[in-house]
């Protein structure tokens, strides 16, 4: 996994709230068996006019104008900022692929779907939870200023504005946070438990043996 | 010892380590896998170079990409194709106690083959690629939906990282009305607590109306409870469970039958047990639901009309609102039972089991579905349900009324098939997620129960099937 520690990058607003998963990446592109290459097709019904299928190149199909997401000023975005209950619905990890394959390491909302939430953290993608009123003044501000860019540092847990001017600080999990400074992958970490693991499944095994 | 809520008996049941900052390792009994979500897993496991922890605990099948109909001929979708060989390929590979390939007798939908064969027991961890694993908790077990990296994590080290939810309870007191169901009351709450509502919470769904619900009816209920954001849903042991799991091929057998059914016994909540939330709902006041928006917590009774965003306050909740109708093609304050429809969906793990299917059955009986329905699909949950029905002649009835009769499979609940809604169509529909494009690019999508679409295919629009002779 890819290491995240410190992060400048453009902003992008997404003004909506309860942002799905069938958003982030329609179904039809799950029929992949692969991680990647999921970005050109990221929110496909909303960036484009026309209906994607996988297999159908993306170059040439008609961009929905209106989408925040092709408007020039936000080409090159890396931060998304986001309304409640972002990336609810489906488990399906092809979300957070597909922001993450798109160019996307940081998310800004002021709340998650547990199961998206979880799931960036496997893959080096950093959702930063802020406050309502925070959020909202990210969004005022996002749409004023041109270029508006944001520094997140995870390890001091902040999000400041370019030019220092603001700050604000987020809460993450110790062990998230330590996984995702370091880039580790859970597996490894959990796999030094193998004697703890096997210990519990035996004792398993005998109080419940119907389970095995 | 403190009182303790069926959730903290579970949790604390399956800790095998936890992290200073609460970040715990849960051991996995059940891991359910379909296409979808497993060969990057497997994928990912194959080049670490790491073989799966305990395979007996696996039961797969395919069911998401699967087609509805001619499955003589195969699936033709290539790319589905693809995904569904690579699920025979690693389960050939690497082995499980059950795999229920496409074209299986058993085959079906992951949420309904679990409990359907005793894969699903009380008191288990319940994992699996799929947000609708909550489903499983019905059964007084802890089951949660994971992605796809956790699908690996779980394959490699039998266990789940994941830290405790608050508690919430959900109370239902008293008798639903007759023509309400599990699947009303699940919108019913989800209309109350929103979408997001159970976010970093686990709901316990109990009370007298919940009690009083077959083990399908908790299974909807469950299912639903991740509509409401919350990390599991789940519903004490009782009678009606252990005589649900007597005898299915897959649960204890005679010599631990006893003691495994004592140990079930302990699975409710303590009386005193602490919840840090409390919905109560009366049960008397739930009235069919219909979804009108693109979320299930936009969803009014039959009896209303498609709400008027002008008299919401709150902006970010008004543009939701103005994006949703302009969406779904509807006018502000039309009543909901002038909403005309093109197509009906019966089917997916939140609404496929056979008393949903008697249900529905019940409501066309003798009927013909309405000149503006185009195309109104009946998908059982599995083969055994399929088989069931149509032992019961339920088959017959939907055929009759001009209804289709199709393999099982999730269909048109995610029509990752051929089975969807064209730009614009409008359908009522027995699943779970009403967001938009979910049945279809530009599909417009209202959540019911099955009698309430069935009773919609026959009168081309919703009617209050309270009402229904
Ligand atoms: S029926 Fe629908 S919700 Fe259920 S598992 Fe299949 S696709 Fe998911």
């Amino acid at each position: 996994m890819e290491k995240f520690t410190v992060h400048k990058g453009l902003v992008v607003p997404l003004d909506r709230a309860n942002v799905d998963t069938d958003a982030i990446i329609p179904k039809q592109f799950l029929k992949s068996i692969k991680r990647s290459g999921f970005g050109p097709n990221l929110f496909d019904a909303w960036r484009y006019l026309d209906t994607g299928e996988p297999g159908k190149p993306n170059e040439g199909r008609p961009l929905n104008p209106d989408f925040v997401l092709n408007k020039p000023q936000y080409r090159g975005a890396s931060i998304l900022l986001a309304r409640e209950n972002f990336g609810c619905g489906s488990s399906r990890e092809h979300a957070p692929w597909a922001l993450g394959d798109f160019g996307f390491r940081v998310v800004i909302a002021p709340s998650y779907a547990d199961i998206f939430f979880n799931n960036c953290f496997q893959n080096g993608l950093l959702p930063i939870v802020l406050k309502a009123t925070e959020v909202d003044r990210l969004f005022n501000d996002a749409a004023v200023n041109l270029g508006f860019q944001l520094l997140v540092d995870l390890s001091a847990q902040t999000v400041a504005y370019a030019d220092d001017s603001h700050h604000f600080r987020f809460e993450v999990d110790v062990f998230r946070k330590f996984c995702l400074l370091n880039g580790l992958d859970d597996i490894g970490l959990t796999l030094r438990h193998t004697e703890q693991i096997k210990t519990f499944e035996e004792k398993r095994k005998l109080d419940q043996p119907w389970l095995f | 010892m403190n009182p303790q809520t069926l959730y903290d008996k579970l949790w604390q049941a399956h800790v095998v380590y936890a992290e200073d900052d609460g970040t715990t390792a849960l051991y996995i009994d059940r891991h359910l896998v379909h296409e979808v979500t497993s060969p990057q897993a497997f994928e990912g496991l194959r080049l670490a170079g790491r073989k799966p922890w305990r395979v007996s605990s696996i039961v797969a099948t395919a069911d998401h990409n699967t087609p509805t109909d001619h499955w003589d001929e195969g699936i033709k979708d290539p790319i589905s194709r693809i995904q569904v060989e690579t699920l025979d390929e690693n389960m050939r590979a690497v082995g499980s106690k059950a795999y229920f390939p496409f074209r299986d007798l058993r085959q079906g939908i992951v949420h309904v083959i679990g409990p359907e064969n005793g894969a699903t027991l009380p008191g288990m961890t319940v994992v699996c690629g799929d947000s609708h694993t909550s489903t499983h908790g019905a059964f007084g077990c802890l089951a949660f939906g994971i992605g796809t990296s956790e699908v690996e994590h779980v394959l490699a080290t039998q266990t789940l990282l994941a830290k405790k939810t608050k508690n919430m309870l959900v109370s239902v007191d008293g008798t639903i009305p007759l023509g309400v169901t599990a699947k009303d009351i699940a919108l019913a709450v989800i209309g109350r607590i929103g979408t997001a509502g159970g976010t970093g919470k686990s709901i316990e769904f109990a009370g007298s109306a919940i009690r009083a619900l077959s083990m399908e009816g908790r299974m909807t209920l469950c299912n639903m409870a991740i509509e409401a954001g919350a990390r599991a849903g789940m519903v004490a042991v009782d009678e009606v469970t252990i005589n649900y799991l007597k005898g299915l091929p897959f649960a204890p057998s005679a010599d631990v039958w006893d003691r495994a059914v004592a140990y079930w016994r302990t699975l409710h909540s303590d009386p005193d047990a602490h919840f840090d939330c409390v919905v109560r709902i009366d049960a008397a006041g739930i009235l069919p639901q219909v979804t009108w928006g693109t979320s299930p917590e936009m969803v009014v009774t039959v009896e209303d009309r498609v709400p008027d965003p002008d008299k919401e306050k709150d902006a970010t909740r008004r543009e939701g609102m103005e994006r949703a109708l302009q969406y779904m093609g509807l006018k502000p304050n039309m009543p909901i039972t002038d909403i005309l429809i093109d197509k009906v969906f019966i089917g997916s793990c939140t609404n496929s089991r056979i008393e949903d299917l008697r249900a529905a059955a019940t409501v066309v009986r003798g009927k013909r579905i309405a000149e503006n329905v185009k195309l109104a699909l009946v998908v059982p949950g599995s083969g055994l349900i399929k088989v069931q029905a149509e032992k019961e002649g339920l088959d017959r009835i939907f055929k009759d009324a001009g209804f289709e009769w199709r393999e099982p499979g999730c269909s048109m609940c995610l029509a990752m098939n051929a089975d969807r809604l064209e730009h614009g169509e409008r359908c009522a529909s027995t699943s779970n997620r009403n967001f938009e494009g979910r049945q279809g690019a530009g599909g417009r999508t209202h959540l019911v129960s099955p009698a309430m679409a069935a009773a919609a295919a026959i009168a081309g629009h919703f009617v209050d099937v309270r009402q229904w002779r």
